[in-house]
């Protein structure tokens, strides 16, 4: 083995060793710490400055308004409960809806695309997800709701209704119609990311499939068991949108304060709430039933997101 | 075979008669293979015979298309978004005729950088063509495991952690890992692209042993840049300039008296 030697026998580089270092580095750094320092100081200010103002009411209700179903600001009585059913609902609902599409598409877009369409497809469904939230609401009502009212829920409820998912009445306005714009809002954030992940896994990975004799569907297959984790953050990551969003939502879902399992029925979202009713909240408990709800949209979307993130670093760091 | 070899006269770099004599069962042949990404030719006219049950090493300097040539051998070229002409056989069928699962099946491939499956375990990367080509049964599966990575050394070593990630092990662990994966199947021909070249030296020794053993029941085809790993492994050897076939003769004779000028070069040292 001797031949191998020869050529790893380098001269040693010297290694700058004085103590003292230079003094623009040292301000570049802590500058900077700094400005990042800020981000976090904002995120536990924002955070304490809500739990201080939601005081009146998470003294009064404790843990149980988070179980109450009443909201009643003229008896001043309130619960949290069917504003977080309504979020974590229709999130739910748009999550099931987009997610194989994404998922599909993100495929499509790392595994089967032709080199030349990638680019403009990534390009179209990215552009999804700039488009402002209020015109998925304008659509939603113009649009989609009429759509919903007229031809979606007759049919559904014609031929579905042994399920109670598709009972009651066709209004348009309802958690189905909130389901279907988030899930249009949440696919360019699920691709995208699912997309990067899969183009994440090193070509060995499918050139090793590939010579052992698999099919591309069963490369795909072994592909997708390695990006697991991180397609589940970046499902996560649309959920944490879907859960954020507020005006598309609040233009469709019917804004009522209600718990039904039907996708017919109107509801209510914690975001949606928020928008509605701040202008009104008069009275101190009002503001603080409002503010302990934000608190909470808060608090969740946060330990969503860190999941997510954490899931899709888990990936794409290797 | 001989007669259909000696019928293609413009091909100077077919194995001498005395040599086939010695050893006239043909495994694969690639005959005026010409290799493209996209316009840029790779490969020019190669034509080559692969005996059965013999050690060929592939040996050139960088970017001569050695690693092109044996992807066309088991049609993994075509992955990679390049084009070929010309024929590969093997047993003497055109493979670019049939399918190219099967054949990737009987002509097994391990790559220059060990690549494991990340998120399975010893036991399941080892397993994974069996159960992707439905050979596996709840009976044989864990025979087979344990005769592969037996034939590919590693048994000893992983035996008391299947179930640990095949990721854990180290780099030669790795790569007879993927060894062991390859043999799973019962692939006919083993292409091995530079399988020691992310190696030190102690495992790339033990490589070396393997590929001795394995020959007894493979044809194996090794693409190298160590001319002395080609030396200590290989029976034949063929030298790749350029895309061009420049000489294809036994290892002894090109090592120790090469006939063409720039085989000579290379293997002294003189240029590459």
């Amino acid at each position: 083995m001797s031949f191998v030697v020869s050529a790893s026998q380098t001269t040693k580089v010297p290694v700058a060793t004085s103590p003292k270092r230079h003094f623009g580095d040292v301000a570049f750094k802590y500058t900077t710490t700094i400005f990042a320092g800020f981000v976090l100081l904002l995120v536990l200010l924002m955070g304490f400055e809500m739990y201080m103002q939601a005081k009146p009411t998470i003294e009064k209700f404790g843990w149980s308004f988070l179980t109450r179903t009443v909201w009643d600001p003229v008896q001043e009585e309130y619960g949290a409960l069917p504003f977080v059913f309504g979020t974590l609902f229709s999130s739910l609902i748009a999550l099931v809806i987009a997610l194989p599409l994404s998922i599909g598409i993100a495929i499509f877009l790392s595994e089967m695309a032709p080199r030349w369409l990638e680019p403009p497809l990534s390009f179209l469904i990215e552009l999804l997800a700039g488009i402002p939230s209020i015109v998925y609401g304008l659509w939603g009502i113009f649009v989609l709701v009429p759509w919903i009212r007229i031809s979606l829920e007759p049919l559904l409820s014609r031929h579905l209704d042994f399920i109670p998912l598709f009972r009651g009445a066709p209004y348009g306005y309802g958690m189905l119609a909130a389901g279907l714009i988030l899930s249009i809002m949440v696919l360019p954030i699920v691709t995208s990311i699912s997309r990067d992940v899969l183009k994440a896994i090193p070509q060995t990975q499918r050139e090793a499939s590939l010579a052992l004799g698999a099919t591309k569907w069963e490369s795909v297959k072994l592909i997708l068991g390695d990006a697991k984790s991180g397609i589940f953050g970046a499902v996560l990551l649309g959920l944490g949108r879907a859960i954020g969003e507020t005006m598309a939502v609040t233009m469709v879902i019917g804004n009522t304060p209600s718990i039904s399992i039907s996708l017919f029925d109107p509801g209510y979202t914690m975001a949606s709430v928020l928008a509605n009713e701040f202008t009104e909240a008069t009275t101190a408990m009002y503001l603080s039933a409002l503010i302990e709800i934000a608190f909470l949209l808060f608090g969740i979307t946060i330990i969503i997101n860190m999941l997510a993130r954490l899931l899709v670093w888990s990936v794409t760091k290797k | 075979m001989q007669t259909e070899l000696l019928e293609q006269p413009n091909t100077p770099t077919i194995l001498p008669i005395e040599t086939l004599q010695v050893m006239p069962m043909i495994k694969m042949s690639a005959r005026n293979v010409d290799a493209f990404f996209g316009k840029a030719q790779v490969l020019h006219n190669i034509s080559l015979d692969v005996p059965a049950n013999k050690v060929l090493a592939i040996i050139g300097p960088s970017g001569c298309g050695k690693s092109t040539l044996v992807r066309c051998l088991n049609r993994m070229h075509e992955v990679a978004g390049g084009t070929m002409a010309g024929l590969v056989l093997l047993d003497d069928r055109d493979i670019y005729k049939e399918d190219a699962v099967r054949i990737r099946k009987r002509i097994g491939m391990v790559f220059q950088k060990p690549n494991p499956f990340p998120t399975m375990s010893i036991f399941d990367n080892v397993a994974v063509g069996l159960k992707l080509n439905g050979l596996a049964t709840r009976r044989n599966i864990g025979e087979v495991v344990e005769r592969s990575l037996k034939q590919a050394a590693l048994w000893d070593e992983v035996k008391d952690a299947l179930n640990k990630s095949g990721v854990s092990l180290s780099g030669g662990q790795q790569q007879r890992l993927c060894i062991a994966r390859t043999l799973a199947v019962s692939p006919e021909v083993i292409l091995m692209d530079e399988p020691a070249s992310a190696l030190d030296p102690i495992a790339t020794a033990k490589i070396e042993e393997l590929i001795h053993d394995l020959k007894k029941k493979y044809t194996i085809v090794i693409v190298t840049h160590n001319m002395q790993q080609a030396a200590r492994v290989s029976d034949l050897t063929a030298f790749l300039y350029m895309g061009k076939l420049i000489e294809y003769d036994e290892t002894k004779k090109i090592f120790t008296n090469p006939s063409i000028k720039q085989t000579e070069d290379y293997i002294t040292g003189r240029f590459g």
